[in-house]
């Protein structure tokens, strides 16, 4: 017997559910794939935490965190970064409103002050080299320079990523597929800000405990 | 400074005749294969329809047709060692060096796991998952394309090993410090690091996409307990994918650390720590597990209730088993290892929760056995491979409770006992699972039925092979033979390594029957067509629409008003004598237009692999450049959708009307 339909017979008078609604909007599922990914990099950063805390005291001698750490340098590190995010807001905000003079602004501080805390964790990172607290000094040391490594690595992913958002900006303007993007950058940063503040207490607030 | 590494003429093993051999069939398969294609003129056909396409479907059986070249290989790798191992005895040191011998047993698990059964079941979910769910693609279809092509980077890596260089000696887990660059310093460990780094960002945004697509992209009225079991096990499976992988590629990293640049994770030097390497791989290696069997058990669920003809037993049940499994999976890690030496109250707590989990399953396993009570069963190669599963598993999983007790698991870690428990599950679960995929939905994918005589000839081999070959090993393990023995003194081993051996041969006949069932059924397809695109009378809304499916799936997305909506509506539809279907509005479908991306990525992706384990360091750097610069072209393209008229939708719906009623 041959049941050849294509569309339901049933129509449904009721308003449907949340979750009856059919596909979502394209700028939902994008943001939610992307939330999905950030998870995961948190995940990633987890075993990275996991593995900086099992080997915080595995030092073979070499010098302790209490000992390298300067909180003023990591101090200022933190108000960059908390600072470009809120810059990075208001830029996702003005290209909402189509204001390009301050969305570029906006995208050029928070560029700055990416690029500022790089340059500080790179001085950090350098000083430490020079007086031969290397990574592989230590167990410690390996844990430490990854862990905050990796974040620095995703701030200059983040930089480059936001440079090429504001050449798609120029020359495509915002059209949907742009501002989904934009969506999703500014998601990574402040996902960004999340993993710092708790490196910031696990490795530079109680890495200093005696 | 050498411009090529650590590359010259020394990494090509002219003088181990078995490599070579091996290495020289492989070129010529691949040589045979690439002037075929050229010489039919397929290439601008492949390169347009397949290299490139980012339909799920194509995607899907892309994956599929990796997994069974990997299943040759790997199981290459399978009858090596038992023919190993049958001869090694006493004196005796058979015809496999130590060194080789090594380098078969990591890469016999890590292409069976990885490269075998990782693409078999996300290419059924990449195939099945969409038109289960009533909709026209994934969320992400490029993406899809990209993870693909990074998963084939990966298996190009791993049998690049076969010619150049050297594969890990280390077992497919690589533990340290013998992974460590002190101890095994040739390339063979950067090979497996690397071919899994880059298969596994694959298999990361594979999980993004499907937990995206299962969350947010269903057709109007597909809620949550509406959806068809395999999308729920699909879930799971995906979920634990984005929660586990990303600890695989952070040990990984930490390992190539170690390794490139001297860090003193898992070092001896430095108070690194190794056991911490254990606990991190294994933390992701338990929850891979699940990532595999839970598809399986979907697949298991859509062939007993359609071939038993009645809704499923214990939806709600089935649904809580497999999330409950998908949590408890991150808490049993532990067991894998319990001679660690944590304390007693530790491994007394993971082999707790190891035996809470067996719980789940029961249910599951229950509920196919209620499914199929009362029902008229038909017993189909699917229904083999379902039945033939749920005996082979139950045995597996009560050798894996018996491991579970932390004292028993202290005589048996390690031992054959193990090789047999984990080989009962994962051949007994996810291999009969995703053969019963295979052939279950090996219709809907090429429009003709796969041959029913060659199937069950297959599935009585496969199953009769594996008892003749693993029971001999749980002996062993009592014996207490272990694990990766490349000879052995004790001559009472002998007879039952034997018997393996022939267990071994025997799914070899299975394994040619289905090669030979893939030949007979396309040479009869013209017999085995199937026109009404649901030759088993299914219950999903896979079976709803055309075989093979057209690049956008339905017509007209289904809107769905209850569980087993297709069965429910030919139910309906019997009742009211057939009406004929609704005059139906063809509108415009936006479909997503194919890419290079994925393809061109890869390639860069294994230029970079390649490079690294090389240490070819400009040329790493021309790969990633490559790599980036595809994406950058991808990010800027301007067109991304191609609409397809609705005439054509019609044209091709109206079409098939005609078939099935002509």
């Amino acid at each position: 017997m041959n049941i050849a339909t294509t569309i339901d017979a049933v129509h449904r008078e009721a308003p449907l559910s949340a979750s009856e609604a059919g596909p979502a909007p394209k700028r939902i599922v994008v943001a939610f794939g992307f939330w999905t990914f950030l998870l995961s990099d948190i995940v990633m950063f987890a075993a990275l935490f996991a593995a900086y805390a099992v080997l915080v005291r595995a030092t073979a001698g070499g010098p302790t965190g209490a000992q390298l750490f300067n909180q003023a340098s990591v101090a200022v590190e933190t108000a960059c970064l908390l600072a470009s995010s809120y810059t990075c807001g208001m830029m996702s905000l003005a290209v909402n409103q189509r204001h390009h003079g301050a969305a570029y602004l906006f995208a050029g501080i928070t560029f700055a002050l990416g690029a500022t805390f790089l340059a500080l964790e790179i001085r950090e990172f350098a000083g430490m080299i020079a007086i031969g607290a290397t990574p592989q000094r230590s167990a410690f040391l390996s844990a430490f320079f990854t862990l905050v490594g990796c974040h620095g690595l995703h701030v200059a992913a983040g930089l480059i990523w936001l440079a090429v958002m504001v050449a798609q900006v120029a020359i495509k303007g915002p059209r949907p597929n742009v501002k989904r993007r934009l969506l999703c950058f500014t998601l990574f940063w402040h996902a960004l800000d999340i993993i710092w503040v708790a490196l910031f207490t696990v490795v530079y607030l109680m890495g200093v405990r005696p | 400074m050498n411009l090529l590494g650590k590359l010259d003429w020394g990494a090509i093993p002219f003088d181990q005749p078995i490599v070579m051999g091996a290495s020289a069939g492989m070129i010529l398969a691949v040589v045979f294969v690439l002037s075929w294609v050229t010489l039919k003129g397929y290439w601008p056909y492949l390169w347009k329809e397949w290299l490139t396409s980012v339909d799920h479907k194509r995607i899907g059986v892309m994956y599929i047709v990796l997994a069974l070249l990997m299943l040759l290989r790997g199981f290459a790798d399978a009858i090596m060692m038992r023919s190993q191992q049958a001869v090694a005895a006493g004196g005796a040191q058979g015809y496999l060096p130590p060194e080789h011998f090594d380098q078969i047993f990591s890469a016999h698990g890590t292409i069976m796991i990885f490269f075998m059964a990782m693409p078999f079941v996300i290419g059924l979910m990449n195939f099945v998952v969409p038109l289960q769910l009533g909709v026209r693609d994934m969320a992400f279809p490029t993406l899809n394309s990209v993870a693909l092509w990074l998963t084939a980077s990966g298996i190009l890596l791993v049998n690049i090993s076969l010619v150049v260089g050297e594969f890990a000696k280390t077992g497919w887990v690589a533990y340290p410090p013998l992974s460590e660059l002190e101890f095994s310093p040739g390339v063979g460990v950067d090979y497996y690091l690397w071919a899994l780094q880059i298969s596994g960002v694959g298999t990361l945004l594979t999980g993004i996409n499907f937990v995206t697509t299962i969350l947010k992209v269903r057709s109007p009225g597909m809620a949550y307990m509406r959806m068809p079991v395999f999308c729920w096990t699909a879930l799971a499976a995906n979920l634990l994918i984005v929660a586990a992988f990303p600890i695989l590629t952070a040990t990984f990293a930490m390992l190539l650390l170690d390794r490139y640049l001297d860090f003193h994770f898992f070092s001896v030097e430095g108070q690194g720590n190794a056991m911490m390497y254990v606990n991190l791989f294994w933390v992701w290696g338990h929850p891979e597990v699940y990532i595999l069997i839970l598809p399986a058990f979907g697949i298991f669920s859509e062939v007993i209730a359609t071939f038993s003809g009645k809704p499923l037993f214990g939806y709600r049940s089935m649904v809580a088993a497999t999330m409950a499994i998908c949590v408890l999976s991150f808490l049993v890690w532990l067991h894998h290892f319990f001679t660690m030496g944590a304390s007693a109250n530790v491994n007394g707590f993971f082999g707790v929760m190891t035996m809470i989990i067996a719980v789940p399953t029961g249910v599951k396993v229950f509920n196919w056995l209620f499914t199929m009570y009362g029902g008229r069963v038909r017993f189909t190669v699917p229904v083999l491979w379902s039945i033939g599963f749920m005996v082979t598993f139950v045995i597996g999983g009560m050798t894996g409770v018996l491991l579970a007790v932390p004292p028993a698991d202290f005589q048996l870690h390690n031992s054959l006992f193990l090789v047999a428990h984990f080989h009962n599950v994962i051949i007994g679960g996810v291999v009969f699972g995703v053969m019963a995929g295979y052939t279950y939905w090996f219709p809907k994918a090429f429009g003709f039925k796969l041959d029913e005589r060659w199937g069950k000839a297959s599935f009585w081999c496969w199953l009769i092979g594996f008892y003749v070959a693993f029971m001999p090993l749980y002996v062993l393990g009592l014996m207490g033979m272990t694990r990766r023995m490349q000879h052995y003194d004790n001559l009472a081993w002998q007879p039952w390594l034997l018997l393996a051996a022939i267990g071994v041969a025997v799914i070899l006949v299975g394994i040619a029957c289905q090669v030979v069932q893939l030949v007979v059924s396309i040479r009869a397809r013209a017999q085995l067509r199937d026109v009404t695109g649901d030759p088993w009378n299914g219950r999903t809304l896979e079976w709803s629409t055309a075989s093979p499916p057209p690049a956008w799936n339905f017509a007209v997305l289904p809107c769905v008003a209850e569980r087993d909506t297709y069965w429910m509506r030919k139910q309906r539809a019997r009742a009211t004598h057939d009406q004929p279907a609704q005059a139906v509005e063809y509108k415009p479908i936006e479909m997503p237009k194919n890419t290079p991306t994925g393809f061109v990525t890869a390639f860069f992706a294994v230029v970079t692999g390649f490079a690294l384990i090389w240490h070819i360091w400009w040329m790493a750097g021309l790969g990633a450049i490559g790599a980036f610069a595809t994406l950058l072209a991808f990010a800027f393209r301007d067109q991304e959708e191609i609409e397809i008229p609705g005439e054509e939708i019609a044209r091709s719906d109206r079409a098939r009307q005609a078939e099935i009623a002509g």
